[in-house]
């Protein structure tokens, strides 16, 4: 069997293929919903009210995309420069345990001078957690995708080692977790009244800056022309060590805003439980958005609210949580299938 | 300095060596035999939790130790054939099928878990492996307890090694296999299928992948807990790399893994364990993995064909 590329694909094969994948996708869903007992569209339909279905829905939904538009901007970023960033969750820690650190007490300034100086922290936080394996790929050779993934375990017992030691809250009745945020670390609501808060909105600035930079700017083009062919970039005179390390920066520091955004904007204060892998999850929505910056956005939204949903389905119909798992998994290898199909056909030889 | 001495003479810290091992070096010859091929499997992870759950759940619903381990191997083949249709033939990024793999095989397990057990808190237990001591090995003095009385499963992984090598190095199968991975051009002169060797490759080595997680629930622990595998399959990814690509030396470097990981068991609960934070002791073999990276970084000898999907007919 072999690919052949097609010259002119025509609508049909770019529309059709994508949404078989999203068909198949819920036909899994339909098979693991069948599984547990549970009727198909009941379920569909619970998911979908659960994440869309009231404004506390909505801004629910919302609320979880924030940190999944930051850790998707950060892989996106790397992966178009082929930089494997596995280590999101890692940086995310970096950037939260950061505004524990400055936000606790410890800076006592007006929100208007301490906020930025706190958000710009978390993202060097996380950018230089990054930076490490990126450098160790430059300087030694050493693959980034296993580094990466193994500074996301490290980092987590640092943080468990830090709560449970010089950041563990006096008042916390022996819990491992840091002190709560003092009001003015706080980001502050979009809208007075509603949970939704302003991560929310840096999450979007977040994305244009990023959009502005792959599309607008020298380095952008040099990040792309990296990631296509290495040694072409090389031979173009692109300086390919120094572009792969400031990606890095860019991207580690997108995933320690994301670790600043949920702490300063909805928890208040670090735990070992801050997130339920949104550095991995990220990996997902950068894929589905094709690593573009406002399809980031579009797919954080829509992982999100399949997570929200499929939590308000579960304790209403009873089908274990971990369909959502599955059913955004199905959907990244269905997806990825379908968008190679739109360009290319599977012949015998 | 006495208690390291009292840690290295004793008899059930060599076991514990060698219990650590073990896992590890059916998941290491996992990817060793997929990344030889020239397909780097990142679905390790999910897979040895599949295999984990797969083993232990037709234990408990009945099954044979025996044929658990069968069945483990089987879901794991199969994660394989997912995998391996997506990369090999379709040419998709070895990283992104290798990463959904992981997620799907592990919310797979974990969905089926909660269905077969919906309420439950605490696990069942199954009826595990049992020490198998070899008559008159196993009494020799620090040696035999440590080698010759583990469980059949241990025996197996060592097993494993030793036929994943002649397989690798003195059989026609092998040296295909390995040209998959190293120039595969070559491979499809002779007349063979380059798919066929890599989709092969990557369905065994996921079904060894899928055995050492079973080993986590049928042999080392008699129950399946949920993050039980904890980046075990990382750090055999990482086994392979400083291993060379070559089952002998990772399977030294494991067991040098596996020593440090028993030896900082053992060093929590000495004084020196009771300064020092906990978390310290579980980062160590973690950061032992990313130095045993840059130690080899230098002198790996990475499969030519490594990630390089392969299309006939281009050069």
């Amino acid at each position: 069997m072999r690919l052949e590329p097609i010259a002119a694909p025509g609508l049909a094969r770019t529309l059709g293929f994508p949404a078989l994948a999203i068909l198949a996708t819920f036909a899994v869903g339909a098979g693991l919903a069948l599984a547990a007992g549970a009727e198909p569209f009941s379920v569909f339909g619970l998911i979908l009210q659960g994440a869309a279905g009231s404004r506390f829905a909505i801004l629910e939904t919302l609320n979880r995309a924030t940190p999944l538009i930051f850790t998707g901007l950060a892989v996106a970023v790397a992966f178009r420069a082929r930089l494997w960033n596995i280590g999101a969750e890692a940086q995310l820690y970096a950037g939260a345990t950061i505004t524990v650190v400055l936000g606790t007490g410890l800076l006592l300034w007006p929100a208007a001078a301490l906020l930025p100086v706190i958000a710009a922290a978390a993202a060097l936080a996380g950018a230089l957690v990054l930076l490490v394996p990126a450098l160790l790929k430059t300087k030694l050779g050493v693959d980034e995708v296993v580094t990466t993934l193994l500074f996301n375990f490290v980092m987590l017992l640092f943080v468990s080692m830090l709560l449970e030691g010089p950041l563990k809250d006096p008042m916390g009745m022996g819990w491992p977790q840091s002190a709560r945020l003092i009001p003015e670390a706080r980001l502050p609501r979009i809208v007075e009244g509603l949970r939704l808060h302003w991560g929310f909105g840096l999450g979007l600035i977040a994305a244009a800056v990023v959009w502005v930079i792959q599309t607008r700017t020298t380095l952008g083009y040099a990040m792309r022309a990296v990631g296509e062919n290495r040694q072409a970039a090389e031979f173009a005179g692109i300086p390919v060590t120094r572009v792969i390390l400031i990606t890095a920066l860019i991207s580690g520091g997108l995933a320690g805003l994301a670790g600043f955004s949920e702490v300063a904007g909805l928890r208040g204060n670090l735990t070992t439980t801050l997130s339920p892998g949104f550095g991995y999850t990220g990996i997902i929505v950068a894929m589905l958005a094709l690593l573009h910056p406002f399809g980031v956005v579009a797919a954080a939204v829509f992982v999100a609210g399949i997570f929200v949903g499929a939590d308000s389905m579960s304790r209403a119909a009873g089908v274990p949580t971990y369909i959502a798992d599955m059913l955004v998994a199905t959907a990244l290898l269905a997806m990825v299938l379908a968008i190679l199909l739109t360009r290319f056909r599977l012949r015998r030889s | 300095m006495t208690e390291v001495v009292d840690i290295l003479v004793s008899a059930s810290f060599w076991a514990a060596v060698i219990r650590i091992a073990s896992p590890l070096l059916f998941a290491t010859m996992g990817e060793l035999i997929c990344e030889r091929a020239g397909v780097l499997n990142l679905g390790i992870e999910g897979i040895m939790v599949a295999g984990a759950f797969a083993g232990w759940m037709a234990v408990w619903s009945g099954a044979g130790l025996w044929t658990g381990v069968a069945i483990a191997f089987g879901a794991g083949a199969l994660f394989g054939l997912l995998h391996a249709t997506l990369t090999v033939p379709f040419g998709l990024s070895q990283h992104v099928v290798g990463l959904g793999v992981t997620l799907l095989a592990t919310s797979a397990s974990y969905y089926a878990y909660r269905l077969a057990l919906p309420q439950v808190t605490t696990p069942p237990r199954i009826e595990a492996f049992q020490p198998l001591p070899i008559p008159g090995l196993a009494d020799i003095p620090i040696l035999g307890p440590a080698l010759f009385a583990q469980t059949a499963m241990t025996y197996l992984a060592f097993a494993t090694v030793a036929v994943v090598a002649l397989v690798l190095w003195r059989t026609p199968l092998g040296l295909a296999l390995r040209a998959a991975g190293e120039n595969p051009a070559a491979v499809a002169a002779q007349g063979l299928s380059v798919t066929g060797i890599r989709m092969g490759a990557v369905m065994v080595g996921s079904g060894l992948m899928a055995v050492g997680g079973a080993f986590l629930t049928m042999s080392a622990f008699d129950s399946f807990f949920f993050e039980m595998v904890n980046g075990r399959g990382w750090v055999c990814i990482a086994l392979v790399v400083f291993g060379a690509w070559r089952p002998g030396k990772a399977a030294l470097g494991t067991l040098l893994f596996a020593f440090f990981d028993a030896f900082q068991i053992r060093l929590q609960q000495t004084a020196l364990g009771a300064d020092v934070p906990y978390q310290i002791f579980l980062m160590l073999p973690f950061l032992l993995s990313i130095l045993a990276l840059i130690v080899m970084s230098r002198r790996a000898e990475v499969p030519a064909a490594l990630m390089v999907p392969w299309r006939k007919g281009e050069r």
